[in-house]
């Protein structure tokens, strides 16, 4: 192996220890969702080439409404599932949509488009 | 008040059909933008391809041959075209890879970017820079990998919308079932009025050939309805008054007025329309293990190029930088994500629909999944495999006319309340009896019933009736008997003090009941009927529709219970019921079936909702979900299957054995066709058609 060999061996380790980290090993920190008067915990999620925040927290035995504004035309993410709570929604591009849910039970509940490529959580405590 | 009402009414009405109005027009907007962006890019890619080799052409070649200087100013011009068409044409990759960054997130859209992206770059600094490389070799531009890679990946996206407005054409019908205008009583007045102004409540006037604008009861009129879009059901129904009309149906030849009970959001239609949006945007069980996997696949796949371009660097043939950097290209491109996230929520939208139209309402992805496995159905006998209401089926005539006897049994049980007596007095006025009147009417209970008609004393009941007032009924046992054993009700009758014949009644069985069992039992799967009768009369029932298992003399509150003992034997059953009474078995089986409930198809307890009364539903509902199933099976397996062989092709495990290494082009060409593959997979379903039970 010659020196170039060897830093393109390197750098590739380096580049797929980059790419398992910033993809895989990222930690879940999540937005606690706001009580507002009428006793609903309420977050705002901008649909965008992802869920922005992606990470919600909420306290489990309260109502949740996730208000989901989707604001791009990729087809993708038209609709938004919560599977464990069998919910969806439709998400006309601009037009905000709420989703509202009863938490019992705490965990982590995954989020998805209709095709699983646009991915955020509920995590309920 | 009213204004309030009327305001939501408009509201809920309007809501849904303007919103897939709106995505219709976004999508088709979207289609337009990538067949334009295709466009541009699929002009560039072709001089863009001829240029990239200009040596294998003979008069070009000999103009711009290879290491010239003009050579390279036109590859310079190439690079600024290219890069226009990344810009432009796969503006989506870059932003879309961008925003799934922001998220720590990795799609299609990166490994696509990343793909061209490096071509791009690494042309570029061989142009710029081929002193950096040790080979005049290397030098070389990709250009036209970025442009066609972009132009068909571009080409395959709009094909994908366009195939994708297809799969949702379901709800699309449904929705232009709607009624635009509806012809309403005010003030003694016909006036049409938009179909958001009708109220609850409201006379409504259809004429012949009109479509029944909202769900209603038939107050005044007759006439024949076609509700085969709502049912599935093809002969049209009759209606008079006091009967259910469903709105978005047809009216034929006849004209009525209705009083609407439900409009706006709450018709059948609309329930039908949020069901089977709900069921579409549900999951099929399998999809969840896909979930997991397309979490990883596009880290992993960018794993894979990096390892395959470094592998080909160190240990690939020379010159092993331009070998690398296809390799890692390749492996990038020819990775399709989507095939694999689409290939089950297409077919899901595109079964739930094609259930829908033949009136079948399956509530979820779960549903259909298991409906596709049952190993055995109960149905429920009164009401599913019956009428689920007497009717009169035979008359045995002793020394009188037929017509006489059944008319006056008729007429003396017009007087009485018993259930079994409407069906006597109903078989009369079928065959246009003119009923006398009755004196001196007496019911004894526990017997049957005694009146004088016309003269004469006309006793209709049991043995012990007859026994009571001397009447010798010897000679109609054996008919008696005959019948109880078809799973009838008969009467004896007697007619000034001798017997004068039997009148039978009976719950009958549907038309099509009959042929929908065998069709089950066709497809192997076990058919049990419950019912709380006896077991003479279940049994009699059984033999005549052919069911394989009897479950008689259940109460109601033990129906969950049998459904139980049968899913301990270990198998997936399915109960077949009306929502109400049935509801704790619907819930226990693991498929719940609610039949014929004309406007009320939101059934909480139900799996599966069929609108028309017809157990055909049943069958129809298992094959359309087989049919689904299928084609989820097929789309999962193709898009497992290419993704499994695309990458190590792409990676060049061919390369030690047969010298074969693809080219991005081809992994792009392959990349397109598998999605639009999936896609068409699953369109397919749309032209799938029940058989004729």
């Amino acid at each position: 192996m010659d020196v170039a060999q060897v830093t393109v061996t390197l750098a590739g380790a380096g580049l797929i220890a980059l790419v398992v980290w910033f993809f895989w090993l990222k930690k879940e920190e999540g937005m606690r969702a706001t009580l507002t008067s009428s006793g609903y915990q309420e977050a705002m999620i901008l649909v965008k080439g992802g869920y922005t925040p992606d990470t919600i927290v909420v306290e489990r035995g309260k109502p949740v409404r996730l208000v989901f504004r989707r604001e791009e035309t990729s087809p993708c993410s038209e609709q938004v599932i919560f599977d464990d709570f069998k919910k969806s929604a439709q998400l006309p591009k601009g037009k905000p949509v709420a989703i509202e849910l009863m938490p019992t039970e705490p965990g982590s509940y995954p989020f998805t488009c209709q095709m699983g490529m646009l991915r955020g959580t509920l995590v309920v405590e | 008040m009213s204004t309030a009402s009327e305001s939501m009414v408009w509201a809920g009405a309007t809501e849904r059909p303007a919103t897939a109005d709106a995505e219709l027009g976004d999508s088709q907007r979207e289609y337009r933008a990538l067949m334009r962006k295709w466009w541009f890019a699929a002009a560039i890619g072709v001089p863009t391809m001829i240029l990239s080799y200009p040596w294998i052409f003979p008069v070009l070649g000999d103009w711009l041959p290879r290491g010239s200087d003009r050579l390279r100013a036109v590859w310079v011009v190439m690079g600024l075209a290219a890069l226009a068409v990344l810009a432009y044409s796969g503006s989506q990759f870059f932003t879309g890879a961008w925003r799934a960054l922001r998220h720590r997130q990795a799609n299609m859209h990166t490994l696509i970017a990343i793909g061209t992206g490096v071509a791009w770059l690494y042309s570029t600094i061989a142009l710029a820079a081929p002193s950096l490389f040790p080979d005049e070799d290397l030098a070389e531009v990709y250009y036209d990998v970025s442009v066609v890679v972009t132009a068909l990946v571009v080409l395959g996206l709009a094909l994908e919308v366009k195939a994708r407005g297809r799969s949702s054409e379901a709800i699309r019908k449904l929705i232009g079932l709607q009624a635009k205008t509806a012809r309403v009583v005010r003030d003694d007045r016909e006036l049409d009025v938009p179909i958001e102004a009708v109220v609850a409540g409201d006379l409504v006037v259809v004429r012949p050939g009109e479509k029944i604008p909202v769900d209603g009861e038939v107050v005044e009129g007759a006439s024949a309805v076609d509700e085969s879009m709502i049912t599935g059901e093809s002969i049209p129904v009759a209606k008079g008054p006091g009967d259910e009309v469903i709105g978005a149906t047809l009216n034929t030849t006849g004209a009525f007025r209705f009083r609407a009970t439900r409009v706006g959001s709450d018709t059948a239609l609309a329930q039908i329309v949020r069901l089977v949006e709900d069921a579409q945007a549900s999951k099929v069980p399998i999809q969840r293990i896909v979930d997991v996997v397309s979490g990883y696949f596009t880290p992993a796949v960018m794993i894979m190029a990096i390892g395959g371009f470094v592998l080909w660097y160190d240990f690939g043939p020379a010159p092993a930088l331009a070998y690398a950097v296809i390799v890692g290209v390749t492996t990038l491109i020819i990775a399709c994500p989507c095939a694999l996230g689409m290939a089950t929520p297409m077919s899901l939208t595109t079964g739930v629909g094609k259930g829908a139209e033949n009136g079948i309402l399956i509530r979820s992805g779960d549903a259909l999944q298991v409906t596709s496995k049952l190993d055995s159905v109960i149905l429920d006998k009164t009401g599913t495999i019956t009428w689920g209401k007497p009717t009169l089926t035979d008359l045995v005539a002793a020394g009188l006319p037929e017509d006489d006897l059944l008319r006056l049994a008729a007429a003396v049980e017009k007087a009485s309340e018993h259930p079994l007596a409407a069906a006597i007095v109903a078989g009369a006025e079928e065959r246009d009896l003119q009923l006398p009147s009755v004196d001196e009417f007496e019911a004894v209970p526990g017997h049957g019933v005694r009146a004088r008609v016309e003269g004469r004393d006309v006793l209709l009941g049991n043995r012990r009736l007859m026994e009571r007032e001397g009447v010798d009924v010897a000679a109609l046992a054996a008919d008696w008997e005959r019948l109880a054993d078809e799973g009838k009700t008969p009467m004896y009758a007697a007619v000034g003090g001798r017997a004068a014949g039997l009148v039978a009644v009976a719950d009958t069985v549907k038309d099509d009941s009959i042929a929908a069992i065998r069709a089950l039992k066709n497809v192997g799967i076990e058919v049990a009927m419950l019912t709380g009768d006896n077991w003479r009369t279940a049994e009699a029932i059984a033999r005549q529709v052919g069911v394989d298992r009897v479950l008689a003399e259940v109460l109601p509150e033990d129906k969950a219970a049998e459904v139980k003992k049968l899913q301990l034997e270990g198998k997936r059953v399915g109960m077949v019921g009306d929502g109400i009474n049935d509801a704790p078995a619907l819930t226990q089986a693991d498929v719940g079936f609610a039949i014929g409930t004309g406007t009320d198809v939101a059934i909480e307890a139900a799996d599966v909702t069929l609108i028309s009364g017809s157990l055909r539903g049943v069958v129809t509902a298992i094959a359309v979900s087989k049919a689904t199933m299928r084609n989820v099976r097929q789309n999962l397996t193709g898009a497992f299957a290419y993704n499994s062989l695309g990458l190590p092709i792409a990676l060049g495990v061919l390369y030690p054995f047969v010298g074969v290494l693809l080219s991005p082009l081809m992994a792009a060409a392959a990349m397109s066709f598998s999605s639009v593959t999936v896609i068409s997979n699953a369109n397919r379903l749309r032209r799938w058609r029940p058989k004729e039970v």
